[in-house]
């Protein structure tokens, strides 16, 4: 069992006994009788379930059916139902949603409306990305879209404004006298500012200087975001982490460390525990295998694994970094990746999932690790005190084995700065929020008309995400044409041989993964290839 | 003026604070007990033996139901007697319930049920329609086939085109799954179903409980999304609940888990449609050919009507002189097909536009071209008759297509595409038209009829209670308008109230898009009813004629006094006179055989043209929607935001058929596409970038509600236009004819460009 406190609707919440896999969805609508929050799929991909969650960096759209109570510890929670002023006044999303006639069955509709309000929040008008997590089947999103726009000028209500402001000593300071944390830590002088709008900076500014830090400055040796001082959100949020998230650290079944060294030594005594980040996969095994999860440990609260750095030519990663805190990290640096990661999943899962749970997770069809092992990524693993590295690609051995030992666990990895060659395509059934049935990313080096190195990386084309070393062999050396790219194709026969699923044919993912090759070749020398850029 | 405003859906307010209450909202009494079913892992096979012991031993478990405890086991089919609640020794598709948990909690019974030992004896499983026609599975002894004049004709052809079309199924995904709850009364059960057809829940309940209709109520507030998907469906839940509260005498919910409600439940038919087509030179449909291959499923369900549809709308706008639809309904060994919008219509029109497109390209000319040699006689000229013998009087495809092809630029556009088409090797773009026709009425002519009952309080509040059903399709807004219309007042004023058997008897299912042709009248009949009885006392009260008494802004206005509304009705009631009636409909004028295939199933046809344009990558098959522009006809609408609601919506779920949403099935049965994750609904950013919709509202030349159309189903069919947009684009690649299969996913999209390519 697990202590959790949160902020919900404006109301602080004390839960002594909380179970640790007990879902958010199940919380709010049985024990809270908050019913405006739906059940669509129970498995994060159809955003009914949507609320607002804030912590110290910021407003997030997340999937309550997949997120665990003790996830939400220290951090405010917004449904559908308080979004409404405290005499009733409509928030602006509202509003606009009645007037152009954005619900039809409205079922969908709180969670799309909690999805625009966090988007309106965070004054986020890229609409089709903000909302591509929400399905709707009655509208044709048309209407929804129109409420979205009409909406974004309108100020964010002040009713909403107490959530940046909460930390856990305002629970303490408005409960009762049960003490969530050990004795001794989290004392009130600690953390805890006045309740208050803007009174927390790293709530109010735009996801943390880090994430930008490395990405805007030049590409160049020695230049460290340390120099702009507070290097990330992670430390963003360490700095004013409250100590008292350790206090949510209950029995061995459900531990919630603050820090990496916590981490290791817990998982080193416990190393058949199951170590829970996003909860984007593992709420599924809760909610869908319906397996008991007899140990867990919450890395919520691991702020040091959250830091995007830049050492010299290299960006560090820590694994505890979301999805979408690295999309946006590296915009300007990696575009064709913060490109695939914006087809990662949704807003909510990115919100929730982080790229060392993406990796360690080992799947076959994750789309950071092709990308990642195109651009010669470095992982970095812990055990105890122990930490080494390898080459990413060698972390995956076989179909959901990978090189980890029990006890060890996923702390970061290293990129380049910047990948100039680096291209990465999704192929689904879909755009948006679809899982890929195959993700081909390649990043080749140029010299005077010659390949002077090929990276060439897929998903979707075998037990594990895995290199195209036979394509890449017949491309190193040669002149870059397309008469090398036709010849190169056949070696992809040697190189994967997939397997026929729901997702596609064999023949269509070697077909594909071949023709990726020659997009390729036509998207570095400028040719139209990116049906998403094409206009009416 | 209320009827024909445009006003907000009467639940938004609700809808967007998360007020809405749908039937797992509702709060149950204390001690209520939540059910699952244990499914089948077997396509076809006997049970040799179940051993339930387990699931009896798992926490929270109050009993486990199977075949065993019931002598006389409960059956769930709308149409025939073969589908029993469990499965009684033999198992017929991988997902059939099996066995009835009832436990303290959901989640409880959903863990409880998945710990049965069942060891199954292989049979034959027929999966596809090639293996069901082999072994002559099928449902009617025969195929049906309906002719008319002599394909021969053919032999006089220009241009005779033949292929084989495969139409991929659709899941509905309603967000709201299925869901019923049963509350145990002192003599008898009330239920509460996220239902299209109240009355069927209350027959089914009913018979399993061996108790008179009388003695059940069914209740139905809102759907959370039906789509054809809640006509039939949701008799398991309501018939399971009902069973176990009354075996328990505690209230029992059961709502499937997702995964469950894809792997149980029916979907749209699936189908291969083979043809033969001959034109003249010029395009003019000389002979078409057709045969229907339906996979229909274990169960016979709505099949029959659904294959009987497609057949109907298999000319769809054209007139064809020779004619020959053959149709298969074919029982497979995998979930039973069931109702889903457009109910084989959507299947009958894609033959047709097939035919249309693939001789226009035969023959090198524009399909609109083909498609306006072949149209109907317009209204206003000698009406044609379908192959069903059915005069088409009110055809205004022509006028349609006209404008649309105007509004939309399609000729300069097109143009437009061939030269990006030259100049672009790996993208290219395409662009189509395609009409819809289509019939309005149940072709099972007994069920176009509708009750509804009307209150007005002595307040001067009206009560509005009709046999329709609120899915989000904005139903209940707009009978409400007609009702208010009717005594002057604002559409505000009347309180919408859920569907109840206790208060409409004997209703039809809400589908067939006849929700507010059928409701709607009924409800006008019954507020003139007593708009009539108080024009009748006021009247006289001045000494004028009944007629001259007008409803009006909420006054009412006889004999040059206005009164407010209430105070007359206060007067009404306190002269005793009746202010509450029943109203009643049913639909004029049509006649239907369907064994000979001939007369006038339907009361008029709705119409609308769309113009869909696209782009496909040739290298992977990836494709998009750049632009959509739609002319649809609604005649004179009742709530003209509530129709195009409606059809953009419609528009975006038939693309999304056609496109996205594929369903699959393993070697063995299995369905793989059971979730949100694995089947591909149309997301935010699928829908057309540029996406214009207009109304064509003449009005109807029938005696309809405010002389309206129907609007649910039509709409759905000008997603067709997305398949024939990437007919064209992959006709860019090279000479011959994409014959692109359906859903064209990235996948079919590349084989088409291979195809072509190889020529």
């Amino acid at each position: 069992m697990a202590q959790v406190a949160f902020l919900l609707n404006g109301t602080p919440v004390r839960l002594g006994n909380a179970a640790p896999t007990q879902t958010l969805l199940d919380y709010l609508r049985e024990t809270c009788g908050l019913k405006g929050t739906k059940e669509g799929c129970n498995e994060g991909d159809c955003g009914a379930c949507t609320v607002m969650v804030t912590d110290q960096g910021g407003a997030k759209a997340l999937n309550a059916c997949i997120l665990f109570l003790p996830q939400l510890h220290g951090k405010a929670v917004r449904t559908v139902e308080g979004l409404t002023g405290p005499a009733g006044e409509l928030h602006p999303v509202q509003t606009a949603m009645i007037a152009h006639h954005g619900s039809q069955c409205g079922f969908c509709t709180p969670g799309f409306v909690v999805s625009m309000a966090t988007a309106h929040a965070n004054g986020d008008r890229d609409h089709d990305t903000t909302l591509a997590g929400n399905l709707c089947r009655c509208t044709g999103y048309a209407p929804i879209l129109r409420a979205a726009r009409a909406a974004e000028a309108a100020p964010v209500p002040a009713w909403l404004q107490s959530d940046a402001s909460f930390t856990l000593a305002h629970v303490r300071a408005e409960g009762s006298g049960e003490t969530e944390g050990r004795p001794g830590e989290g004392g009130p002088g600690g953390a805890s500012s006045p309740p208050g709008p803007g009174t927390t900076a790293g709530a109010s500014s735009p996801p943390g200087p880090g994430t930008t830090a490395g990405a805007s400055s030049p590409p160049g040796p020695a230049t460290t975001a340390g120099a702009s001082s507070p290097p990330g959100p992670g430390t963003t949020a360490g700095a004013s982490s409250p100590p008292g998230l350790r206090a949510t650290t209950g029995d061995a079944s459900a531990f919630s460390p603050t820090s990496s060294d916590d981490l290791a030594d817990w998982y080193m005594q416990h190393p058949d525990a199951t170590l829970i980040a996003g909860a984007t996969d593992v709420g599924l095994w809760v909610t869908k295998d319906l397996r008991q999860l007899p140990k867990v440990a919450f890395l919520g609260g691991v702020t040091d694994l959250q830091h995007i750095e830049r050492q010299g030519g290299q960006l560090h990663i820590g694994a505890g970094v979301t999805i979408e805190t690295l999309r946006k990290a590296i915009l300007a640096s990696h575009p064709s990746l913060a490109d695939l990661l914006r087809r990662y999943a949704s807003t909510q899962v990115r919100n929730a999932a982080t790229i060392g749970g993406n990796i360690a997770n080992g799947s076959p069809i994750g789309d950071g690790p092709p990308a990642l092992i195109a651009m010669g990524a470095t992982l970095h693993l812990r055990r105890g005190d122990a930490m080494r590295s390898l080459d990413l690609e060698r972390f995956f051995l076989d179909y959901r084995k990978q090189d980890r030992q029990p006890g060890e666990f996923v702390a970061g990895l290293s990129i380049p700065a910047a990948a100039p060659g680096l291209r990465c395509y999704k192929i689904s059934k879909r755009f948006d929020q679809d899982i890929s049935a195959v993700c081909g990313c390649f990043n080749l080096t140029i010299d005077q008309g010659k390949v002077a190195e090929a990276r060439i990386a897929f998903g979707g084309m075998a037990g594990i995400p895995k290199r195209a070393a036979a394509v890449e062999a017949a491309l190193t050396g040669q002149d870059w044409t397309l008469a090398t790219v036709h010849a190169a194709l056949p070696a992809f026969a040697t190189d994967f041989q997939p397997l026929t699923d729901m997702r596609a044919s064999a023949g269509y993912r070697l077909q594909t993964a071949q023709n990726l090759l020659i997009r390729y070749f036509h998207d570095l020398a400028g040719t139209g290839v990116n049906l998403l850029e094409v206009q009416p | 003026m209320t009827m024909g405003a445009a006003l907000p859906h009467d639940s938004a307010p609700l809808h967007v604070t998360g007020q809405a209450r749908y039937v797992d909202d509702v709060p149950l009494p204390a001690g209520s007990l939540h059910l699952a079913f244990g499914l089948s892992s077997c396509a076809h096979g006997r049970i040799t033996s179940l051993d339930l012991a387990p699931v009896r031993a798992a926490p929270g478990v109050v009993a486990v139901l199977s075949a065993d405890d019931f002598p006389d086991m409960p059956d769930l089919s709308p149409s025939v007697h073969d589908e029993p609640l469990l499965a009684t020794g033999t198992v017929h598709y991988v997902g059939q319930p099996i066995f009835l948990v009832v436990a303290e909690t959901h989640l409880q019974a959903r863990k409880a049920a998945r710990l049965a030992k069942v060891t199954y004896q292989d049979l034959p499983a027929l999966l596809t329609v090639e293996a069901a026609l082999a072994a002559n599975s099928r449902f009617e002894q025969g195929p049906i086939l309906w002719t008319r004049g002599d394909i021969g004709a053919m032999a006089q052809a220009h241009a005779v085109v033949e292929g084989e079309i495969e139409i991929g199924g659709q899941e509905h995904f309603y967000l709201e799954g299925q869901i019923a709850a049963a509350i145990p009364q002192e003599d008898g059960m009330h239920i509460l179903s996220s239902t299209q057809h109240p009355t069927e829940i209350q027959h089914k309940v009913a018979h399993a409980l061996h108790l008179p209709m009388a003695a059940v109520r069914v209740e139905m507030r809102r759907m959370g999304g039906g789509f054809g998907g809640k006509e039939s469906q949701g008799n398991a839940l309501a018939v399971a609940c009902a069973l176990a509260a009354h075996a328990t005498g505690r209230p029992c919910k059961m709502r499937y888990d997702r995964d469950d409600d894809m792997v149980i439940t029916g979907k749209r038919h699936d189908l291969k449609i083979r043809y033969r087509a001959g034109a003249d030179a010029e395009g003019r449909l000389i002979a078409v050919d057709f045969t229907h291959l339906i996979r229909c499923g274990w169960s016979q369900d709505l099949s029959l009507a659904v294959a009987d549809r497609a057949m109907l709308h298999a000319d769809n706008c054209y007139w064809i002189p020779n004619i020959r639809i053959e149709s298969h309904r074919l029982k497979t060994n995998t979930q039973s097909a069931t109702a889903y919008r457009g109910f084989g219509g959507p299947q009958g029109i894609v033959g047709i536009e097939r035919v249309i497109d693939h001789l226009a390209h035969a023959l090198r000319l524009d399909p609109v071209e083909v498609m306006r040699r072949n149209l109907y006689a317009p209204m206003g000229c000698p009406p044609q008759t379908t192959p069903y013998g059915m005069e088409v009087e009110d055809s205004i495809t022509d006028k349609i297509l006209d404008r649309l092809i105007q509004t939309s630029d399609y000729h300069a556009r097109k143009a437009a595409i061939a030269d990006f088409n030259a100049a672009s090797p790996v993208l290219k773009r395409g662009i189509a038209v395609t009409p819809v026709k289509f019939g309005i009425s149940f072709t099972l002519t007994w069920l176009n009829q509708a009750g509804a009952l009307v209150h007005v309080y002595q307040d001067g509040s009206v009560h509005l209670n009709h046999g329709g059903t609120e899915m989000g399709q904005g139903l209940n807004q707009k009978v409400a308008q007609v009702t208010a219309q009717v005594f002057g007042l604002d559409a505000g004023r009347i309180k919408i109230t859920a569907a109840d058997t206790g208060k409409v008897p004997n209703t039809s299912a809400t589908a067939a898009s006849s929700g507010s042709d059928l409701n709607g009248k009924a409800a006008e009949a019954a507020a003139i009813t007593i708009r009539d009885r108080i024009a009748a006392f006021i009247a006289e009260k001045h000494q004028v004629k009944p007629g001259t008494v007008r409803f009006r802004d909420g006054m009412v206005l006889v004999g040059g006094e206005a009164y407010d509304f209430a105070r007359v009705v206060n007067w009404a009631y306190q002269a005793r006179v009746s202010l509450s009636s029943t109203g009643f409909y049913a639909t004029p004028k049509i006649t239907w055989d369907r064994v000979r295939g001939q007369g006038r199933p339907f009361l008029y046809f709705a119409y609308g043209a769309a113009v869909t344009e696209v782009v496909i990558d040739t290298l992977t098959g990836e494709n998009r929607i750049l632009r959509t522009d739609i002319l649809h006809d609604t005649g004179t609408s009742l709530n003209p935001a509530i129709d195009i609601g409606q059809i953009e919506g419609a528009y975006v779920q038939g693309a999304g058929w056609l496109t996205t949403e594929e369903l699959v099935w393993d070697g063995k049965g299995r369905l793989m596409t059971h979730a949100p994750s694995t089947y591909k609904i149309p997301a935010v950013s699928d829908r057309p970038v540029i996406f214009n919709v207009d109304l064509w509202s003449a009005p109807n030349r029938e005696d309809t509600v405010g002389k309206s159309k129907a609007v649910g189903e039509p709409p759905f069919n000008l997603g067709i236009s997305a398949l024939m947009a990437l007919s064209h684009a992959v006709s860019a690649c090279g000479p011959a004819y994409p014959a692109l299969n359906a859903p064209a996913t990235a996948e079919r999209v590349l084989m088409a460009v291979n195809r072509v390519r190889d020529v």
